[in-house]
C-alpha cells in the first residue's frame, strides 16, 4: 500500500522532526552482524540485483541495435513518451495540489481534519487494482462520472488517486516542525501572507515538495494496477510502457521478451536517476538539518 | 499623545484587513484542498462501495462463496503471510544494522533497499522470470533440485517481497536513531548477550513503529498486482490471488462479481488504516 508508501513517505507519527543526520556513529561488525550483513546481502542479490541485472542483460543480449530498434518502434516509443509525459504532469501537479492539502492540514487545520487524513491514507491502502476498479466505477463505460474509458485523461486522474500522499506526507511533517519566529519577523516587518509564504516557507519546504513530487514521478512512472482497467491500451493513444511490456510478454513472438526488457531498461534507468535525485536532494535536507 | 494613537489606530486597522484578507485566503485554500480530496478520492470509493452493494448482499455472499473466490483469498493470505514474516525479519535486521553499525557500502545498502519501490511492478515479474523461470539464468539449477518458482507460490512470494521491501526498515530507522544506543550499551556492559538486549531492550522501543511498518507491509503484499500477475501465470484455482481474480472477472464481464472482490479488499484497506491511525495516536502518545 501504501501504502504506498516508498523511499517510504515517512509515517506521520515517526518523523515529525526532519532526519536530521549526525556524523554517523556506529560500532564495527561484530560476528553475528557481520553474518546478518552477509545473508541480507546475499538475499538482496538473489532477489533484487540479479533479477534487474537479467533484464539490463536480456535488454542489451543481442546487442545495441536490437535494444535501439526495440525502444524506437513508433508503438514503443509513443508509449514510452506518453509514461514519461504523464508521469511529469503528475509529478507537478501532485507536487502543487500535495503542498497545498499538507499546509491546510498542519495550518488551518479545520473540523473534520482528522477524517481527511484517514482518506489521503487511502490509496495507499487500497491494492491498485482496485484503485482501478474504482476509476472505472465513476469513469469507466457504465460509471456514474463522465465516460473516460481509454482516453489519457482518465489515466492522468488514476495517477493523481495512487500519488496523492506522496507530497502530503513528505510535506506535512517539514511544515509540523517549522518555527514560526521566522514568519512573525516577516509579518511584523510588513511583508503579506503571500511574501511570507514565498519568501520564507517555500524555501525551507522546497526539497520535501521536490521529494513528494519525485515520488510521485517515480511511482506514475511504472503504475500498472490502477490503469489496466481504464486504459483499454490503445496504442499511440493510452497504452502505457508496463502494459506494453506486459503484452510483450504474453506475445510469443522471437524477439518480444528481449523488446519487453528493453522497454523495461528505459524505465529502470528513469527510476534510477529519480533515486539519485532524491538521494541528493535527501542529503541536502540533512545538510540544513 | 494623539498622534501616536492615532497611528496605533491605523496600524490596527490595517492590521485587520490583513488578518480578514488572511483568512479569506485561508478559506479560499483550505475549499480548494478539501474539495480536490473529496473529489479525487472520497467521493469515487463511495461510489464503488455503492456500486458493488446495488446488486444485493445475497449475490455479495454468492461470489464471495464461489470456491474460486474462496481459492482466491486464500492465496492471498498465504502468500501474504509468508511475505510480511520476510518483510519483518528483513527489514528489522536492515534497520538495526543501518543505524547501529558501521561498515564499508552502509550508504549503498540504504540507497539500495529504496531501489524496489521506483521499480514498475511488471518490471519485477519480468525480472524474476528472467531469473528463475526454467529457461532463465537460474532455470536448470532450480529444475534439478525438484523446485517450481515461476508460475508458483514461491515466485508469488518472491514479487510480493520485492515490492514491499523497504517498508518495515523505513518505518523502524528513524525510531531507532531516535533512541539511540545508551541502554543497549548498558545492557551489554551488565552481560546481556545479543539475543536478550534484541528481545528486552531493542524491541520494546521499536515495538509501535514495527507495528505500524508491518500494517504498511501487509496491506500492499494483499494488494499486489502487477509483480504477482506476471509471476503467478495467473492460474485459476491456483495460483490466482484475490487481485488478479477481479481483474479476471473483468476482462470475463462478470462485473458485479469483480465489484464484490473489490469490496472486500477495500475493507481490508480501511482496517489497515485504522490500525494504522490507532498506532500513530498510540506512538504520539508514547513520545
Amino acid at each position: 500500500m501504501t501504502a504506498t508508501v516508498e523511499r517510504v513517505p515517512a509515517p506521520a507519527g515517526t518523523l515529525s522532526k526532519p532526519a536530521r543526520k549526525r556524523a554517523h556513529t556506529g560500532r564495527p561488525l561484530g560476528a553475528a552482524s557481520g553474518t546478518t550483513l552477509g545473508v541480507i546481502v546475499i538475499w538482496l542479490s538473489l532477489l533484487v540485483l540479479l533479477p534487474l541485472a537479467a533484464v539490463v542483460g536480456k535488454a542489451f543480449g543481442s546487442g545495441w541495435d536490437d535494444f535501439w530498434s526495440a525502444i524506437t518502434s513508433s508503438v514503443t516509443a509513443d508509449a514510452l513518451k506518453l509514461t514519461i509525459g504523464l508521469s511529469l504532469a503528475v509529478a507537478l501537479v501532485n507536487g502543487a495540489m500535495g503542498t497545498l492539502v499538507a499546509w491546510v492540514l498542519v495550518r488551518d487545520r479545520p473540523r473534520g481534519a482528522a477524517i481527511f487524513e484517514m482518506v489521503i491514507d487511502i490509496p495507499f491502502a487500497l491494492p491498485t487494482i482496485v484503485a482501478g476498479v474504482v476509476m472505472l466505477a465513476v469513469y469507466g463505460t457504465d460509471g456514474v462520472g463522465p465516460n473516460l474509458f481509454g482516453s489519457r485523461a482518465a489515466l492522468f486522474i488514476a495517477l493523481l488517486f495512487v500519488t496523492l500522499p506522496f507530497t502530503v506526507r513528505t510535506v506535512q511533517p517539514v511544515l509540523l516542525d517549522l518555527d514560526l519566529d521566522a514568519e512573525q519577523a516577516g509579518t511584523s516587518l510588513g511583508a503579506g501572507p503571500s511574501t511570507v509564504f514565498r519568501r520564507i516557507v517555500l524555501p525551507q519546504i522546497m526539497p520535501a515538495v521536490a521529494s513528494g513530487a519525485a515520488l510521485s514521478f517515480a511511482r506514475a512512472l511504472g503504475e500498472y494496477g490502477s490503469l489496466v482497467l481504464i486504459s483499454s491500451n490503445i496504442p499511440h493513444q493510452s497504452l502505457i510502457a508496463s502494459s506494453l511490456i506486459y503484452g510483450k510478454l504474453q506475445d510469443t513472438g522471437a524477439n518480444a521478451t528481449q523488446q519487453a526488457a528493453a522497454i523495461a531498461t528505459v524505465l529502470l534507468v528513469a527510476s534510477a536517476i529519480v533515486l539519485v535525485v532524491l538521494d541528493l536532494i535527501q542529503r541536502r535536507i540533512a545538510r540544513r538539518g | 499623545m494623539a498622534e501616536s494613537a492615532v497611528i496605533g489606530n491605523l496600524t490596527g486597522a490595517r492590521a485587520a484587513r490583513r488578518r480578514e484578507r488572511a483568512s479569506a485566503t485561508a478559506i479560499s485554500l483550505r475549499t480548494v484542498a478539501l474539495v480536490y480530496v473529496t473529489v479525487l478520492v472520497l467521493v469515487p470509493v463511495v461510489v464503488l462501495l455503492y456500486r458493488a452493494l446495488s446488486p444485493g448482499l445475497a449475490s455479495f455472499f454468492d461470489t464471495l462463496n464461489d470456491p474460486i473466490a474462496q481459492h482466491a483469498f486464500q492465496v492471498t493470505a498465504v502468500v501474504a503471510g509468508i511475505s510480511v514474516v520476510i518483510d519483518t525479519v528483513f527489514g528489522v535486521a536492515v534497520a538495526i544494522l543501518l543505524v547501529r553499525y558501521r561498515f564499508p557500502g552502509r550508504r549503498l545498502l540504504s540507497a539500495f533497499i529504496d531501489l524496489p519501490i521506483a521499480v514498475s511492478p511488471i518490471v519485477v515479474g519480468l525480472a524474476l522470470v528472467l531469473v528463475y523461470s526454467p529457461t532463465g539464468w537460474f532455470g536448470p539449477f532450480v529444475e534439478s533440485h525438484g523446485l517450481v518458482i515461476i508460475n508458483a507460490k514461491p515466485g508469488m512470494v518472491l514479487a510480493t517481497v520485492f515490492v514491499s521491501l523497504p517498508l518495515v526498515a523505513r518505518a523502524v530507522i528513524p525510531v531507532l536513531e531516535q533512541v539511540g544506543t545508551d541502554q543497549d550499551q548498558a545492557a551489554a556492559s551488565l552481560g546481556a548477550n545479543a539475543l536478550i538486549r534484541f528481545r528486552r531492550v531493542t524491541l520494546p522501543s521499536i515495538r509501535i513503529a514495527l507495528a505500524y511498518g508491518i500494517v504498511l507491509a501487509l496491506a500492499r503484499c494483499i494488494g499486489e498486482y502487477g509483480a504477482v500477475l506476471v509471476v503467478s501465470g495467473n492460474i485459476s484455482g491456483q495460483t490466482q490471488t484475490a487481485p488478479l481474480l477481479i481483474g479476471e472477472y473483468f476482462q470475463t464481464f462478470q462485473r458485479d462479481q469483480a465489484y464484490a472482490i473489490a469490496l472486500v479488499l477495500v475493507l481490508v484497506a480501511f482496517a489497515a488504516i485504522l490500525a494504522g491511525a490507532y498506532i500513530r495516536r498510540r506512538q504520539r502518545r508514547g513520545n
